[in-house]
């Protein structure tokens, strides 16, 4: 996508330092002199924020408006928009601006503290930076002669339990308060006091609780905020900073991954301007001790005949691994589950190894959830597609006069389309309308207009917009529509008829990369049917094997529920947790009856425990990979940490097959390694042949046997405030900040979650509340209730991950209803 | 006293001051007046049912709440004396004033005095900036009524008569009323005291004096001169 | 000889001045009528031609402002009246308010009306209650008379007026500031462009001018643009109520035309002090530079006293006889700058917390003239460069009374401290005492 053309009119030259420079109309002056490389020093201005022109810090000398005529005193650049003929003297060349900067600069240090030596900024400070270029030497205030007394605050404060407040640092530059406000909408820090006693502030017993306060310790131009994380814990020298993308979620956000002698000691957001700006999630920031966790496995490990699981070196552990799946080839076939926080290139090798090596369709990458209507639609709306073939971007999101969002909530599952969205929305110009069941805090914040539906009805909802819709429309779909018989379809429908735009959003980092690898049951590498004997030859000889299974394989539900009923033998499983599954039950079942398990995992669980062979695989930091995100833009990053240990997935499936082909059983993978994975992609390129339609779904599902959809117990008839005990429907989705095992480690970000409860209406609070008790077909949760306002009538809210084992696993299969019930205050 | 929620009527006055205005939100500043008449100070409750009625958060309520110097977050005395120390204030008297009043009460500046056996009414101390009454000079405020002309003696019997519980009057306004009863009146709720005091007092007077002694006036409009229509001022 | 020149203080002798029936009975809300009368178009040409200025201090001329309203905008227009009178030695507004709250009134119909506005604001400083009385008991008593609400006098013209009480800010009376803290923000200024004209109270075109300012306005719409003009001097017309305070034998509110002098106003207030020579004296308010007794013909318009390196501001005259310490005078000014300061900006927020400290040792005899210097570079480096004129003001006492009285200071220094004693300046000194 390129940028529109700038025509020359649009174009307004000034002369900055007697150069001249042509920018674009509307460009601060302190932009234009960046274009000729001329650094004004600033503190409170920043590219992403409205100009403030609080600190003084910036100012300049013009001798001209544009008009002849000049200001009578310096200017601040970071406020002043470029004038046809302006001239502008900066710290270059007027002595007055550069006394006026150093004035400033001086006057900034006599009340900040000489902290350099214990605070987390010094070596990556501004202040300290620019104090050197554009400041003294030697302080008049507080040498002998002035004696001058700054002003102190007992320090420091938390204003969240990750946020660090330093009240003596902060230079006021308000950079944290309108981030807060402007950015992110949560303005819950905010400036407090009067005059030198003015400080950011919190309200009593409100503490800054945002998911994006991090980013208020990245854009501090001073020490002011730190973490609690990595407070005291480095200094920048002694860090390497090395570019990666977040795991956390599907936006495939930038960040940056500081290390040091080996480990990870914070991550900060990375710079671009297409995708996430410079701005990450708090997950994205501070989750990431989960790849040091006590239980993170560090080598192979085989069980014996008596049935312990012990160390083995990867040779045998290869071995062992080609024997039992050679066995449970024979005995019936194996499945293969990678999960979806696979990078590209091993879900390549999973997708290879299935085929090619055990001779199976059998593979899915999604671990939760799902439907054949789902695979049909990614077959045929969402693979292959990118942003350099047209497909939806973060930009496109800003232009769009309209987005709706249909079975996704931005702010929990994808932060960085909520922080686009909302930058669009308070320019004017987008309206977001949300296919949801409540308006949530994000939808507050992006003004959204409720179209309020119950779990289950989107499909009608979305064909009822339609006639709204048109082709600046953006309708983004989230994964949860999986489970909604028809939405996929309809969502399909109305992009087609109206123009509308589609996107699908899923949760996990790998999920895109995934299904563009071919971890689908009816699709291989590059997009190709399985279904179509011509895709099928065509990998076929470029992989050099002579066939590749041509029936379509099992999905994960069916994988699963033929493990347990013991017509499939073998299960090769990545990082899947059960209770995130359909059927949780079922899962564990089929991990029970396996024959044998080959399990790939970061961390021991109860899947690596219930395994045959164990191979531990390597964290996003310690290995090579790529991220496909929701766009279909592809993110490669290179490791950060050198682990020899440590190793991607790809690896082992390559020790394996290769085992298994000395056994007689398919054929080697043909790469080892990451950058070798990379290549053979390359090489076999995207199908460039028709695409596989989308089988009708409009009514019914194909079977998914494992999950029960029954949703005939509730009628669409809404007309009543139900308070009686009739079936709700249950709506639920993942936090952002949850029990999830990936934000293990940090207590501190742990301790900003929000509050689990079960959001339901007025009348249902005062007939069941505070504390209910919530029944469905697979047991009782009991949470504190609350009401939300225009919960749409016969529905419940709760969280999905955020109490005991997860909704999935304690209260009611995907799709189903629950009953409700007072219950005695468990919480407070 | 112990913090407490504010009672529905006090909650519906909120609402009102809100409703004034255009855009709810102004109405902010008498708010926070009427949660200082109904709570003795600006309390946590009241900054938090300032938030949920504005829908703004109440880190905003309290930024609002700590900038302007009339909001106190601790208590004051049911008459709270400011003594203004601004340039020509002190000059004329006020930082003795001051400094009387200090030693007199026995505290320090925003502070409550003890309240002794026999006091009816509480009394607090503040130094402030100029209050708009600089030909009074010097001049103390209670409760934001003016005391004009003061002395150091006139200052200590004042505030005595105030905790005795003594009506006292303004030197140009009417009978003082408590803090919180002065409070409510900036909040937009009127107590019926506007027609208490002069039109103007002496010192305001001083020009009108001389004029009507002299007979000045303003020109007769009948006898302006006649000019031509010119361009106004560039 | 300029006379004096009563307009707005004429009805401050009277009983019960502030109520309806006395203002009415003297002709109050016939320049209403005769607004009506008129196109609004044709009001601010009135007020152009008058040669009003603002009387806030700023001086801008008033109909000039007005007609930046664009009036093709179709956002509500606002008048919003300052009333925030906070600036040292002013008191002018205050006794106005209290003793004819209906001139104000009558102007900002008037002035609304001329600028198309159907809802005004009057922002008063809280910490005057009284005057808030006497102006929201105004506001009733217009409303029952049928001067304000729906279809006034039967001109098909609407208006409402809310009468806001600030909370304590100085920097409120900046009138973006001031803006902010009638949204219900804390008063820190506001970046411009955009004008409040353009876009100011909730974005909308709104004008701000002075309480003195509006209150001139029905005169000058019942008398005649060049009756108001007939008054003052060549650049700067009509009348304005100057303040004397001070040691000043009757201090008080002297309302004459533009142009009068200190000397013919000393004059008519009785001199100074008995025995005492006038020292130093501002002509507006503590933001403007300080003058002496070189200055006492100094003609006190916009021009005379620009001239002199000063600004006539809000003809606040404090005036300052020998037994005053300058340095005193200045640290305490400086004092209430640091205090006032809203923070927003550097200059403003560390240098008054600066200078405050600087001018303290110099008040107690520590340093040496190479101090003094480095005083008004500290100046140097704030006036000017500050987000609003708050910064600016808090330099000009401290460079005017280093330039007239640089000898003062080196005094504090050479004698180890103040060598004045503030007994000798109080109203009291010399009077017997009573216990």
């Amino acid at each position: 996508m390129s940028a529109p053309e700038i025509e020359k009119s649009d174009l307004v030259t000034v002369t900055i330092d007697g150069v001249q420079v042509s920018v674009p109309k509307d460009t601060l002056v302190i932009r234009a002199a960046e274009q000729i490389g001329v650094q004004v020093p600033r503190f409170c201005d920043h590219p992403l924020l409205a100009p403030v022109g609080a600190c003084r810090q910036c100012l300049v000398d013009v001798p001209d408006a544009g008009n002849g005529r000049g200001f009578p005193k310096p200017q601040a650049s970071c406020t002043l928009p470029v004038a046809d003929g302006m001239v502008v003297s900066t710290q270059v060349t007027s002595p007055v601006a550069d006394k006026a900067q150093q004035g400033v600069m001086e006057l900034l240090l006599i009340n900040h503290p000489l902290d350099c030596p214990v605070c987390d900024k010094g070596g990556e400070c501004p202040l300290q930076n620019q104090a050197m270029s554009n400041g003294r030497g030697e302080s008049r205030f507080s040498d002998d002669r002035n004696r001058g007394v700054k002003r102190t605050f007992p320090k420091p404060i938390n204003l969240s339990p990750t946020v660090l407040l330093d009240r003596e640092r902060c230079i006021v530059c308000q950079r944290c308060t309108r981030f807060a406000d402007e950015i992110a909408g949560d303005p819950f820090i905010a400036l407090i006091e009067r005059g030198a006693q003015q400080q950011i502030g919190i309200a009593e017993d409100a503490p800054f609780l945002s998911y994006f306060s991090g980013n208020v310790i990245q854009i501090c131009p001073v020490g002011a905020l730190t973490s609690e994380q990595y407070r005291f814990r480095s200094r920048p020298f002694d860090l390497v900073s090395t570019p990666g993308v977040a795991e956390h979620d599907a936006c495939g956000s930038a960040i940056r991954v500081d290390h040091r002698r080996g480990k990870v000691l914070r991550r900060q957001a990375g710079d671009d301007p297409a995708v996430n700006e410079e701005w990450i999630t708090d997950k994205d920031r501070f989750a990431f001790a989960y790849a040091q966790a006590d239980d993170r496995l560090t080598y192979p490990q085989v069980r014996d005949e008596d049935g312990t699981l012990r160390p083995a070196s990867w040779p045998e552990a290869f071995a062992v691994a080609a024997r039992g799946l050679a066995a449970a080839r024979d005995a019936g076939g194996v499945g293969v589950l990678t999960g979806g926080r696979v990078t590209v290139e091993d879900a390549y090798a999973y997708a290879k190894f299935a085929r090619a090596t055990l001779g199976t369709n059998d593979i899915d990458f999604r671990a939760r959830p799902l439907s054949g209507e789902e695979a049909d639609f990614l077959a045929a709306h969402v693979v292959l597609t990118g942003p350099d073939l047209g497909a939806v971007t973060y930009d496109d999101l800003e232009s769009a006069a309209k987005v709706v969002l249909v079975g996704l909530e931005p702010e929990d599952e994808a932060g960085a389309i909520f922080l686009r969205l909302r930058k669009s929305v308070l320019a004017g110009g987008t309206e977001v309308v949300a296919v949801a069941p409540y308006t949530t805090r994000g939808l507050e914040k992006l003004s959204a207009r409720l179209v309020p539906t119950l779990p289950g009805d989107e499909a009608a909802a979305l064909t009822a917009l339609g006639s709204e819709l048109d082709a600046a429309t953006v309708v983004l779909a989230g994964e949860r529509l999986a489970t909604v018989p028809g939405a996929l379809t309809a969502a399909a429908a109305v992009a087609a008829t109206t123009g509308a735009r589609l996107a699908w959003v899923p949760r996990r980092a790998g999920d895109r990369g995934a299904l563009e690898a071919g971890c689908l049951p009816t699709l291989l590498p590059g997009g190709r049917p399985v279904a179509d004997a011509t895709a099928r030859v065509d990998l076929a000889t470029a992989w050099g094997v002579g066939s590749l299974p041509e029936a379509p394989g099992r999905d994960a539900d069916a994988i699963l529920a033929a493990l347990a009923a013991g017509e499939l033998g073998g299960l090769v499983v990545g990082g899947v947790d059960p209770d995130d599954t359909a059927d949780p039950a079922v899962t564990r079942a089929a991990l029970g009856a396996a024959a044998f398990v080959v399990a790939f995992d970061l961390r021991r669980t109860e899947v690596t425990d219930s395994a045959d062979v164990v191979f531990p695989v390597a964290p996003t930091s310690d290995k090579s990979g790529t991220f496909v995100n929701w766009e279909g833009r592809v993110r490669p990053w290179e490791a950060a940490l050198r682990n020899p240990a440590s190793l991607p997935e790809l690896r082992a499936l390559s020790g394996i097959a290769a085992e298994l082909a000395a056994l007689g059983v398919g054929a080697p993978l043909g790469f080892r390694t990451v950058e070798e994975a990379r290549a053979e992609m390359e090489q076999i390129g995207p199908w460039d042949g028709p695409r596989a339609t989308t089988t009708d779904n409009s009514v019914t599902t194909t079977d998914n046997s494992a999950t029960t959809t029954d949703n005939s117990a509730t009628t669409t008839d809404n007309s009543a405030t139900t308070t009686d005990n009739s079936a709700l429907r249950l709506a639920t989705w993942k936090q952002l900040l949850d029990n999830g095992s990936m934000q293990d480690g940090d207590k501190y970000l742990k301790a900003t979650a929000r509050t689990p409860v079960a959001l339901v209406s007025a009348a249902l609070y005062d007939a069941y509340g505070p504390t209910v008790t919530l029944t469905g077909d697979r047991g009782s949760v009991t949470l504190p209730a609350e009401i939300a306002d225009d919960l749409v009538d016969g529905a419940v809210w709760v969280p999905a991950n955020s109490v005991g084992n997860g909704v999935l696993a304690d209260l009611a299969s995907p799709g189903s209803t629950v009953t409700i019930s007072g219950a005695e205050g468990v919480h407070g | 006293m112990a913090t407490n929620q504010l009672d529905d009527t006090t909650l519906a006055e909120l609402r009102e001051i809100a409703a004034r205005y255009p855009e709810a939100r102004s109405g902010l500043l008498p708010m926070l007046h009427l949660v200082q008449s109904a709570q003795g100070r600006i309390t946590p409750e009241g900054i938090e049912a300032c938030a949920a009625i504005l829908d703004i958060s109440p880190a905003e309520v309290s930024g609002v709440a700590t900038f302007y110097t009339m909001y106190k977050r601790h208590g004051v005395g049911d008459y709270h004396v400011g003594v203004c120390t601004n340039t020509l204030c002190a000059v004329m008297g006020g930082d003795e004033i001051f400094a009387r009043l200090k030693e007199h009460l026995e505290i320090g500046n925003d502070e409550v005095a003890v309240q002794r056996q026999g006091d009816s009414r509480t009394v607090s101390l503040e130094h402030i900036e100029c209050n708009a009454a600089c030909d009074y000079a010097p001049v103390v405020m209670v409760n934001w009524e003016f005391m004009d002309n003061q002395t150091p003696e006139s200052a200590v019997q004042m505030v005595e008569a105030l905790r005795a519980g003594h009506e006292v009057s303004s030197t140009r306004g009417p009978r003082l009323c408590t803090w919180r009863e002065a409070e409510r009146v900036l909040a937009g709720f009127p107590d019926g005291r506007v027609d208490e005091g002069p039109t103007a007092g002496e010192a305001s007077l001083a020009g009108l004096r001389i004029a009507r002694e002299r007979g000045w006036t303003a020109p007769d409009p009948a006898q302006t001169p006649a000019v031509e229509a010119k361009e106004s001022e560039a | 000889m300029s006379t004096l020149t009563p307009v707005l203080s004429d009805t401050w002798d009277a009983e019960q001045g502030w109520k309806l029936s006395t203002y009415a009975a003297r002709g109050g809300y016939d320049a209403l009528d005769a607004a009506f009368a008129m196109s609004p178009d044709d009001v601010i040409t009135a007020v152009k031609d008058s040669g009003l200025r603002g009387r806030g201090g700023a001086g801008f001329p008033t109909g000039m402002k007005w007609s930046f309203i664009p009036q093709d905008n179709p956002k509500p227009k606002y008048l919003v009246v300052n009333a925030d009178e906070s600036e040292p030695g002013t008191c002018k507004d205050i006794p106005l308010m209290m003793g004819n709250p209906h001139v104000l009134v009558e102007g900002v119909i008037i002035s609304s009306y001329a600028i198309r506005a159907n809802k005004a604001f009057i922002y008063i400083r809280g910490e005057v209650v009284h005057v808030i009385r006497r102006v929201q008991a105004a506001v009733a008593e217009a409303y029952a008379a049928g001067h304000l609400g729906k279809d006034i006098h039967g001109s098909g013209y609407d208006l409402d007026v809310v009468v806001h009480a600030g909370a304590g800010a100085y920097i409120c009376g900046e009138e973006t500031a001031l803006l902010e803290g009638l949204e219900g923000r804390r008063g820190q200024p506001r970046l411009r462009p955009p004008f409040p004209a353009v876009a100011g109270l909730y974005a909308s075109p709104t004008v701000i001018n002075n309480v003195e300012s509006i209150a001139s306005v029905p005169a000058i719409v019942k008398n005649g643009a060049a009756w108001f003009a007939s008054m003052g001097t060549e650049k700067s017309k009509g009348h304005g109520i100057f303040s004397l305070s001070g040691h000043v034998a009757r201090p008080g509110q002297y309302e004459a035309p533009l142009g009068i002098t200190l000397r013919e106003l000393l004059d008519l207030a009785g001199g100074g002090r008995a025995g005492h020579q006038l020292k130093f004296w501002t002509p507006g308010g503590s933001s403007t530079p300080l003058l002496t007794a070189e200055h006492l013909d100094v003609p006190l318009d916009f021009e005379g006293v620009g001239a002199v390196g000063s600004m006539l501001g809000t003809r606040a005259l404090q005036i300052f006889d020998e037994t005053v310490c300058v340095v005193r005078a200045v640290l305490r000014w400086t004092e209430f700058y640091k205090h006032e300061s809203c923070g927003k900006c550097t200059p403003c927020r560390e240098g008054t917390w600066w200078l405050v400290q600087a001018l303290t040792r110099l008040e107690h005899g520590q340093g040496s003239e190479a101090d003094l210097d480095q005083l008004l570079d500290q100046c140097d480096n704030i006036l000017g460069r500050s987000f609003c004129a708050l910064g600016d003001g808090a330099t000009s006492p401290i460079s005017s009374s280093i330039a007239h009285f640089r000898d003062e200071y080196l005094a504090h220094l050479t004698h180890g401290g103040c060598p004045f004693d503030p007994a000798r300046s109080t109203a009291w000194a010399g009077r017997e005492v009573t216990a």
